[in-house]
């Protein structure tokens, strides 16, 4: 056993330990003065699964990985009687004996790497700093999941157990005798291969698949052999005061994201990391994941933080009486009235940190005042959406003062009625700009930001009951409208791989300002003002109030809904335009603005 | 002419001393009986404490008996019908904003005030609070310029919107910002009626008749009947503001005479407060 040539340039230090009967591979990089990181793979990996997030890692941590028992180039010892968990925890205590005999470390695990991690932070927390779990559940605890959800069997509840029972369908099949062994040995090492290709989008690389996997494979069965029958029949109680995260991947395979659900009665300090991933992160968002243990170890540890990063941790937390959006970040276009300022509010009341822009600045600011009085401080910042450059600054100095959004709301419009030969290019220009190109600038600005963090996010477009209704009094907003709520289907199906959900709001007749500010061609100063007053005052009976709107861009986020119309006017309008386009063609010669 | 003589003479000091003596009797009792709230009382036993506390001291007829409102209900949340302004068994808890508001009449002298405060902290309050304080000096100037009580009523509004809150005095009676009070008589016996005393509403249903004559309205809202010029005498005043389910209001009177106008007293508990809070700030 010795480093390969890329590890021993990535300055991985090879040693022995000798664990419980068995000879451990250690591999170590990093100051040895620093905090130790140890890395446990699953199965059936070895260590060279973490080699990105290890390398991630190496220049701020003492990095410590091995293979476990039965993988890689550590021994396998024969028979399921020597997997179990207590042979595992002699292992782990071995080489944290030799590698951080006198200090806690902070530990990390993915699929079987975690749930024996679980049993280490749960039966020795002395030893542990923080714990860090992927995709590997406590069997305890899932154990006590799947009764507790079968004593209430309500639909969902069985729906989540069912889902985690196909998951688990390989755990039935690693029980049968001989067969698993047999079947690795004949060569499933190379359709597993390609299978993780296809599937998780992960390319085999040198170390993973290891070329031992065939043997790998075969022994590790017995890890769920000698362990999992046992936990699920008669799960123990299982707690730990260890600070832990969980990094919950929502496109697991093998795991399914709803296992988390009750954990926090049984770990005190738990943070929560959804990623719009498959099971094999540590391959798939190596970088991601090895940000997230910084942070996490950052926040146990007091190390040096951002406000960004601050405000993740509390968004993370999981903790009874949390407000849904404490510690989120979200941005509204257009706050300074109207629907974006319930909005921001609605928000702030929720815990999130509100950015507050329009092109009215003292509007911005007082609405980022209110925002601050119901939640936390909030931020206001004078931008006009239309304007490119400046709105690049804007999503700049965002990013750098407060960091990356969690939620954007495009919601900056202006109105425009009249009849389509009494607009003027300028007239189309500038509701264009503002309409339609705001929500471009803003989508691509901070869609880009939220693809490079990597964790998801939400982007809401305000579009209007008007993009599905034909008016002839709307000609240019209608337009605008339906523009928006096409980009917003299109960058909706773009961005879903990366957990960025895309929303269109289609209002309908709110009573806000905007009716105040719109402007209606082809009339006199005098008439356009008359207009204006007849048009709010409509409006104002109408009186369906922007905060109901705001409720509903909540709950559009929540659901991750397409498309939410709001009035029921808007809902009228949205059917009928699927059931029978030709009435709503009618109702459009008439002049209804 | 007729109004003035009927409902209060702004000319006369004597009688205008009157009324203020009245007014502070009312927010003596609304100090007083705030000072006993505590958590767990509900409105309508504030209610019959500042009734008893108001009778015991002479007061024998009423514009209207009083009213508490406390929590969401001083923003007249999810107030529908007008029954829902009667005092409840909403019960007060720590952090709850409230109001009350009493219109007492003694020997014939009327007022008509409203009182807005807070069970401990709350920071939507104090931010509500401060910002009515600014209504105050707003009204008075406009009314000073003699603009038209719509005009008034839509200035209000225009600001309201600004500040991002919600207009709560929509929710009176008539949508009315104020109206006019005055000396009330009357034959009628001084009974309540749901909760207005009947003789004011015979005061109040002659001068509406009266005033329609002369194209003006006791009543002062944003409607076309509320097109003129502030109208001599006393007006109840009562800007509320609501936000989040939070409700603040005042209401004193001003009193407007033919060219000028000023409130009928500064030394109340919420000017004191506000010039307390701009003090400390």
């Amino acid at each position: 056993m010795t480093a390969s040539a890329t590890e021993r340039a990535a300055g991985v230090r090879v040693r022995r330990v000798r664990g419980d009967g068995v000879d451990l591979a250690v591999y170590e990089q990093g100051d040895p003065a620093r905090p130790t990181v140890v890395l446990v793979h699953g199965y059936p990996d070895t260590h060279a699964v973490w080699d990105e997030v290890a390398a991630g890692l190496a220049d701020r941590f003492h990095v410590v990985r091995y293979d476990v028992r039965g993988a890689g180039a550590s021994s396998r010892p024969f028979g399921r009687r020597r997997y179990t968990f207590a042979y595992l925890m002699s292992d782990l205590r071995a080489v944290l004996d030799a590698t951080a005999p006198d200090r806690r470390v902070h530990l990390v695990g993915h699929d079987w790497g975690s749930i024996q991690s679980w049993e280490a932070v749960c039966t020795m927390p002395d030893r542990f700093a923080s714990f860090t779990s992927i995709s590997g559940p406590c069997l305890d605890h899932v154990a006590h999941w799947t009764r507790r959800a079968l004593r209430r069997p309500t639909p969902r509840n069985l729906r989540r157990a069912a889902g985690q029972g196909l998951r688990s369908w390989y755990i039935y099949f690693f029980q049968t005798p001989l067969l698993p062994e047999a079947l690795w040995r004949a060569g499933l090492a190379r359709p597993f291969a390609r299978a993780l290709e296809l599937t998780e989008g992960v390319a085999p690389r040198r170390g993973h698949p290891a070329r031992t996997l065939p043997r790998d494979g075969a022994a590790g069965v017995g890890l769920y052999r000698a362990n999992m029958p046992q936990r699920l029949r008669a799960p123990r109680d299982r707690r730990t005061t260890v600070p832990t995260q969980v990094i919950v991947p929502t496109r697991d395979l093998f795991v399914s994201p709803h296992l988390v659900g009750g954990l926090a009665e049984r770990v005190p300090d738990l943070s929560l990391r959804p990623v719009a991933a498959g099971h094999w992160v540590p391959r798939s968002r190596p970088d991601s994941v090895a940000r997230w243990v910084a942070e996490h170890i950052d926040r146990v540890s007091g190390g040096p933080r951002d406000a960004a990063a601050a405000r993740t941790a509390r968004r993370t937390r999981v903790a009874a009486g949390r407000r849904p959006f404490e510690g989120s970040l979200v941005v509204v276009t257009g706050a300074g009235s109207g629907i974006g300022r319930a909005t921001a509010l609605a928000f702030a009341e929720r815990g999130a940190h509100v950015v507050a822009a329009d092109v009215d600045l003292p509007a911005a600011e007082r609405t980022a005042e209110l925002a601050g009085v119901l939640g936390p401080a909030a931020r206001a910042f004078g931008v006009d959406v239309a304007d490119r450059a400046a709105m690049e600054d804007f999503a700049a100095a965002v990013e750098r003062d407060l960091g990356v959004p969690d939620v954007v709301v495009n919601n900056a419009g202006i109105g425009m009625a009249g009849p389509f030969l009494d607009h003027t290019e300028d007239d189309w220009k500038r509701v264009l700009d503002v309409n339609l190109w705001g929500v471009i600038h803003g989508s691509r600005l901070f869609a880009a930001q939220m693809r490079r963090r990597g964790e998801g996010g939400h982007i809401v477009n305000t579009a209007s009951a008007a993009a599905f209704t034909p008016s002839r009094s709307l000609p240019a907003y209608a337009t605008s409208k339906a523009a928006v709520l096409m980009l917003t289907e299109c960058l909706r199906a773009e961005l879903k791989g990366d957990g960025i959900g895309v929303s269109a709001i289609c209002p309908g007749i709110i009573n806000t300002s905007i009716t105040r500010t719109s402007r209606f061609v082809g009339r006199t100063p005098s008439q356009q003002e008359a207009d204006r007053h007849r048009t709010a005052r409509a409006y104002a009976l109408r009186n369906f109030t922007p905060e109901a709107v705001a409720e509903q861009i909540i709950k559009t986020i929540h659901h991750n809904r397409a498309v939410t119309p709001v009035t029921p006017e808007a809902h009228l309008t949205h059917l009928l335009s699927r059931l029978s386009p030709r009435t709503l063609r009618l109702l459009a010669r008439f002049n209804l603005a | 002419m007729s109004n003035r003589v009927a409902l209060a003479r702004t000319d006369n000091a004597a009688e205008l001393e009157r009324f203020r003596e009245i007014q502070r009797l009312c927010y003596e009792c609304a100090d007083e009986v705030a000072a006993t709230l505590e958590p767990g009382v509900t409105e309508r036993e504030a209610c019959r404490r500042m009734r008893r506390w108001l009778l015991s001291r002479g007061v024998d007829d009423w514009l209207h008996t009083p009213f508490a409102w406390f929590g969401d209900r001083s923003a007249f949340r999810g107030f529908r019908v007008p029954t829902q302004f009667l005092p409840s068994n909403a019960r007060l808890a720590e952090g709850m904003p409230y109001i009350l508001d009493m219109a007492p009449v003694k020997d014939g002298y009327s007022a008509d005030i409203g009182y807005a405060g807070v069970l401990g902290e709350n920071r939507v309050w104090d931010r509500l609070d401060a910002d009515l304080a600014g209504y105050r000096s707003l009204i008075l100037r406009l009314v000073r310029e003699r603009r038209p009580f719509a005009e008034i009523y839509a200035e209000v509004d225009a600001l309201i919107e600004r500040q991002g809150y919600q207009n709560r005095h929509s929710k009176y009676p008539g949508r009315v910002i104020g109206h006019q009070v005055g000396i009330i008589g009357g034959l009628l016996p001084k009974r309540v009626g749901f909760p207005f005393g009947v003789r004011f509403l015979q005061t109040i249903g002659r001068e509406l008749v009266k005033e329609r004559l002369e194209g003006r309205s006791p009543l002062w809202n944003g409607a076309r009947q509320s097109q003129h010029p502030p109208t001599p005498g006393l007006w109840a005043v009562e800007p509320h503001l609501g936000f989040r389910g939070v409700g603040v209001k005042f209401e004193e009177l001003l009193v407007v005479t033919e060219d000028d106008a000023f409130w009928l007293d500064d030394d109340l508990p919420h000017v004191h407060r506000w010039a307390a809070r701009t003090g400390a700030a």
